[in-house]
């Protein structure tokens, strides 16, 4: 039984593991549970895509899913604390995904529970699966994550895939990784302080968008600011135009978590550099392949 | 006078010493010491000390510590000792020893921490560094400096 709270429960041989199983389920590998499963998703904050891939990746090995996407449905509305909810789905699930709006609900809800907690995203912390299909993305561009010039722009204080992403990529060799974003959105001291490869903190991309290998852009999501006033100050400091794009390399690539709102223009999805479609879209097999290991005992 | 004895030596309680300069009042805060309780308490500031350069003292007559005071007292004042007095005696003197993890004892300053948004999630941080003092949640990863430490106790 294994708990996945943070990118750092990731060794670099399970990132690579999952990579080359979700690579075979991509090519077609029919990947099955040998036994009945049921799978819990809790998501106690909105969420679109990390809510479908989940329930679609459950579904494809085989497994039933139970649960909510808000929590009007269900009795936390009706004043059940959390901890009490978890209790409920651990007596009925097998695994439990968890979204929350609060930092450390995965932590505490995998102190609470028998059952596995996939952290689907907890506030502003970290999402960590987000970042297996972050770096499996840039393994399927570049056939690797290490050697390439990372640029993370955007929202690098509040946004919980940052914290993963940085963390996940301690695992491998980045040649460099440049921080992007306005001063106040400046990326948390104790994420910093724990990575392994060379990086600089930037206020725009301009200067360095030659070099950059893969650019990460992240949304700012009003939802985490705990002041509206700080939110205003900042909600359209940075877009990614054709201007900008125009000076990367032809075979640099662009990432973003999702949902954007004004950070990309969208007349730059048809330009060749834009993955993020792509990165969505190979949600399912990396959920496929944890969920796989984790319900299967081989974690 | 440099080390003469100030205050006279107790029966019965306990004395915490080499507590750092200043501190003295955010001890009797932690162990509650509001000045009414009926116990002698003698308090002793700035005088000088071999070991830190100067210290406070606190002696408290008919009282000694329980575990949680002990560690909250380690964490504003890692250097005190603290000596149980019996009949005029030591009887015990204890070394504070900062825990690995600070449970139940500090509020996370985020506020979106699930410890301040859930009645069971109890607080817990890391020592990441005793001297200066950092601690970190364990479950949203703020850090807390000496400063907040020391500001949540003495209000």
């Amino acid at each position: 039984m294994r708990d996945i709270i943070s990118s750092l429960d990731f060794s670099k041989e399970d990132f690579l593991t999952i990579f080359s199983l979700a690579d075979e389920v991509e090519k077609g590998k029919k990947l099955k549970l040998q036994e009945e499963k049921v799978v819990a998703t809790a998501f106690f904050e909105p969420s679109t895509r990390t809510h479908l891939s989940f329930t679609t990746a459950a579904l494809k090995l085989g497994a039933k899913t139970i649960g909510f996407s808000s929590t009007e449905g269900i009795s936390e509305a009706k004043g059940e604390n959390f901890a009490d909810t978890i209790r409920m789905l651990e007596n009925y699930s097998d695994c439990i995904i968890i979204r929350h709006k609060f930092d450390g609900a995965a932590k505490f809800a995998s102190e609470i529970s028998n059952k596995p907690i996939i952290n689907a995203g907890d506030g502003k912390h970290e999402h960590p699966t987000q970042t297996l299909i972050d770096i499996y993305t840039v393994y399927k561009s570049f056939g690797s994550p290490d050697n390439l010039t990372y640029g993370i722009l955007g929202d690098l204080k509040y946004a919980r895939t940052v914290n993963s992403l940085l963390r996940g990529l301690t695992r491998f060799k980045p040649r460099f990784v440049y921080l992007i974003s306005p001063e106040p959105l400046k990326a948390r001291k104790e994420i910093l302080s724990e990575l392994n490869y060379p990086y600089k903190e930037i206020d725009s991309p301009s200067e360095v968008i030659s070099e950059i290998d893969v650019l990460y852009v992240t949304r700012i999501q009003k939802e985490r600011f705990p002041d509206e006033m700080e939110y205003e100050k900042v909600k359209e400091s940075y877009t990614v135009d054709e201007n900008l794009v125009n000076q990367m390399k032809k075979d640099s690539i662009i990432l973003h978590p999702l949902p954007r709102v004004n950070e990309i223009d969208r007349r730059i999805d048809s330009k060749p550099q834009a993955k993020y479609f792509y990165q969505a879209s190979l949600g399912v097999p990396i959920r496929m392949s944890l969920l796989y290991k984790i319900l299967s005992g081989e974690w | 006078m440099k080390n003469g004895l100030i205050v006279s030596k107790i029966k019965n309680g306990t004395v915490i010493d080499h507590i750092p300069a200043g501190r003295a009042l955010a001890v009797l805060n932690i162990l509650g010491i509001k000045g009414n309780e009926g116990n002698r308490v003698a308090l002793v500031m700035n005088v000088e000390s071999s070991k830190i350069g100067k210290k406070d003292i606190v002696k408290i007559e008919e009282r000694e510590l329980n575990q949680r005071e002990v560690e909250l007292i380690a964490l504003i004042a890692p250097s005190a000792t603290i000596n149980i007095i019996r009949n005029y005696e030591v009887v015990e003197k204890r070394k504070l020893n900062l825990p690995e993890k600070i449970e139940g004892i500090l509020k996370c300053p985020n506020p979106a921490c699930i410890t301040n948004n859930d009645v069971e999630a109890r607080s817990r941080f890391i020592v990441i560094s005793k001297s200066p003092l950092v601690l970190k949640c364990d479950y949203c990863e703020t850090t807390l400096t000496e400063d907040e430490v020391l500001r949540q106790i003495l209000l």
